[in-house]
């Protein structure tokens, strides 16, 4: 038994693998935050007047506010007069107009990632934007996907070119007041990605943003904001990973999707931030606002995540279904390893005639990681005919880690049927060893088994996301058992 | 193929083996029988390397190799397999994705090509008409679901997926019905070959009337304490387990 608790501990602290750092040097705004600050940042970023004022409300809103305490994560307070808000690459002056401008010490940072850019992208065929610390770095595929009028790049540029979507739609579904770090990201944000499919158009590959928090002390509050007009569809990829460093990192970030008539959104998350070492040390703090709104009839909006990453990780993707007969879904993967805590889950909440939501929430627990699912359905008195199912499934691996489960269903309608099913289990050392006696590697036996229970998630993802997400999770776990 | 040599072994400080002799030859079938709690699993587990238990003292060689020095996932790709007296469920895992994985470790071990989809499904088919099976188990999740009957079944028949050069069979006829006694047996009679050799370990005398075995052992407390032919088996079908394990007391013998 010593002998398999030891392998197990080896493939349980297996490295971070993009833990590098990219030397570059960065143009910040001092450390600390105050009103001087969120000007900085506005001013910095050439944004027009109506988007400082609404940086700034939120600003003093959110110096009204205190911290969460209600998840179930534990860690030291924060002291945000610590963190620096800006930090961009320099020489951002003369921004690059091509791949071919971009510094080429990114480019490799990036090919270090595997995003595919450059002519990776072309042979992938897939249009990235990605964030590198707090400004968009470069945008694949734009010219392709401006001639079907899809805008997609970075949140500044659409700041500058489309400054009229932003005001018209920015806050609209996270308003600035929601909840505190929904108000942090809101004053302080510096870029992200945005995305606009005009009405019909079916968006002919998949978005993707890649993430990244280079510089130490950095705080990442980046916002996406997605906008799919009537009768379009996309399917957006966001991918993220941090440099190995000592001290937690914060990332708040705020996405908002809003799917009109028949309109379909589709987003998908495969997040790596850095979890921290075996003993808990660093990691980033990944306190993060997600939602959505089906605001048009027959409106479809569907989350799935495999988050493996970060220290703490606080998420609730969550669909406002408004349109009638919308449809909301969340589909995740959650796995705690080491000391990390993740509270996640999602919200539905219906509105409109026979909307319908489903949740698929699978958790994996390992080393001494605590792992909470936090969900909640709420169908409001004119959701006539509303549906959810809702399953939540736990997995144990090894005697040191946790797994919560805590669903809140609140109902007004008597026609709505809501359904709940949920699972406890545990990776047993038989399951284990009669892999092993049919000739399986520990490793493999249990990747398989977690694959297995995670089979329903995985087959949401797009393709080479799946695969991607499969290697991560075998990576993050290799083996174990208690 | 098979040596064991003055094996002793103990779970968490308490003696269970104390001492076992046994050789097993290409070709041959061996049975284990013996009382409840006399080490007769002990003995099948160790050969296979689960961890729990603790060698104090002995050797088994596998082939001229050092069996007690591998991993359990090396003794499988040598040609270890047991068939467990009670397999486990492996939830999301479907059957066929498992047995897959399962051949081409064996199979790489031994240097040959893994087969791809088309190739393991023929060989599938064909080997599940050994053990009368339903194809449609083997679209579930390994062991979920399935009755003692169907998993019993399905050991055999991964044994028949995997040929391996010694199979142990761990109380296989504990929990089946008369008509699946049979079929397991003839599974297993089919499967025998003058290469490889079984070693079935069984509290009844009743799988002994399908599988002939060369020699008959009974093991209690730890040891060996008679080797006969078949008649043995018999013998203790007749007079149970008394007269010997008294008889083995006040001789001494081991």
């Amino acid at each position: 038994m010593s002998t398999a608790t030891e392998t197990i501990e080896q493939f349980v602290t297996k490295e971070y693998q993009h833990g590098f750092v990219t030397d570059i040097e960065m143009d910040s705004a001092p450390r600390g935050l105050d009103e001087d600050t969120v000007r900085f940042i506005s001013k910095k970023k050439n944004e027009p007047e109506f988007l400082l004022n609404w940086r700034l409300k939120a600003f003093r809103h959110w110096k009204t506010m205190v911290e969460p305490k209600w998840p179930n994560v534990h860690y030291p307070e924060i002291d945000f007069q610590n963190i620096i808000y800006y930090a961009a690459p320099k020489k951002r002056a003369d921004a690059p107009k091509s791949l071919d401008e971009v510094d080429p010490k990114l480019i490799e940072t990036y090919k270090k990632l595997g995003i595919p850019l450059g002519e990776h992208a072309k042979l992938a065929g897939v249009a990235v934007d990605a964030v590198f610390d707090s400004v968009s770095v470069a945008t694949t595929f734009k010219s392709k996907l401006a001639e079907m009028g899809v805008i997609f790049g970075s949140f500044s540029e659409a700041v500058q070119n489309h400054p009229d979507l932003i005001e018209k739609y920015l806050g609209s579904v996270v308003p600035y007041t929601d909840n505190f770090y929904a108000a942090l990201n809101s004053a302080v944000f510096s870029d992200g990605s945005f995305c606009y499919i005009p009405k019909g158009v079916r968006c002919p590959m998949e978005l993707s943003t890649y993430f990244r928090i280079n510089a130490k002390d950095t705080g990442q509050f980046e916002r996406t904001l997605i906008i799919a007009e009537e009768g379009s569809y996309v399917s957006y990829l966001e991918g993220c990973t941090a440099p190995m460093r000592d001290t937690n990192q914060l990332h708040a970030a705020v996405v908002e999707l809003v799917a009109l008539d028949n309109a379909e959104i589709k987003y998908s998350t495969v997040q790596n931030w850095y979890p921290g070492d075996e003993q808990g040390r660093g990691g980033i703090y990944n306190f993060v606002t997600k939602r959505g709104i089906c605001k048009g009839i027959n409106a479809k909006i569907s989350w799935t995540q495999v988050e493996t990453g970060s220290a703490i990780t606080w998420k609730y993707p969550s669909v406002i279904l408004k349109g009638d007969n919308s449809i909301g879904e969340f589909y995740s993967v959650a796995l705690t390893n080491n000391y990390q805590q993740a509270d996640t889950g999602t919200k539905m909440i219906h509105i409109g005639r026979n909307t319908r939501s489903t949740v698929v929430s699978k958790g994996i627990s390992a080393g001494r990681g605590q792992n909470s699912y936090r969900g909640e359905v709420k169908v409001l008195k004119s959701a006539e005919g509303a549906r959810n199912f809702s399953q939540c499934d736990s997995l144990l691996i090894g005697n040191k880690c946790g797994a919560h489960t805590f669903p809140y269903i609140e109902v007004k309608n008597k026609s709505a049927m809501v359904e709940h099913e949920a699972s406890t289990s545990k990776i047993g050392e038989d399951q284990i060893f009669y892999c092993r006696q049919r000739g399986l590697s520990t490793q493999d036996a249990v990747n398989m088994i977690v694959n297995g229970y995670c089979k329903d998630v995985f087959k949401q993802l797009p393709m080479e996301f799946a695969v991607e997400a499969q290697k991560l999770l075998g990576v993050s776990l290799e083996g174990s058992v208690g | 193929m098979l040596e064991i040599k003055n094996l002793s072994a103990a779970v968490e400080g308490k003696q269970i083996l104390k001492g076992i002799d046994l050789t097993i030859r290409p070709g041959e079938v061996h049975a284990i029988m013996g009382p409840n709690g006399s080490g007769k699993s002990t003995l099948a587990q160790i050969l296979v390397g689960r961890e729990e238990y603790e060698i104090t003292g002995g050797q088994v060689l596998f082939n001229g190799k050092d069996l007690l020095d591998l991993d359990p996932e090396e003794r499988a790709r040598e040609g270890v397999f047991l068939a467990f007296q009670y397999p486990v469920e492996i939830p999301g895992v479907n059957t066929m994705y498992f047995l897959k994985a399962a051949l081409n470790e064996v199979r790489k071990s031994k240097g040959q090509p893994e087969l791809d989809a088309v190739d393991f499904l023929k060989l599938v088919k064909e080997r599940m008409k050994i053990l009368e099976l339903d194809q449609s188990l083997l679209n579930r999740p390994v062991n979920e679901g399935f009755s003692g009957g169907e998993k019993k079944r399905n050991e055999i028949f991964q044994m028949a997926l995997l040929e391996p050069k010694l199979a142990i069979l761990d109380e296989t006829d504990s929990g089946l019905d008369i008509d699946a006694l049979r079929i397991v047996a003839q599974g297993v009679n089919r499967l025998k070959k003058k290469d490889n050799a079984q070693l079935v370990i069984t509290h009844y005398q009743r799988l002994l009337d399908y599988i002939v075995p060369d020699q008959v052992h009974v093991l209690h407390d730890g040891r060996i304490i008679r080797t006969g032919d078949k008649s043995l088996a018999l013998e203790l079908e007749q007079r149970g387990y008394d007269w010997i394990t008294d008889g083995g007391k006040k001789s001494g013998l081991n």
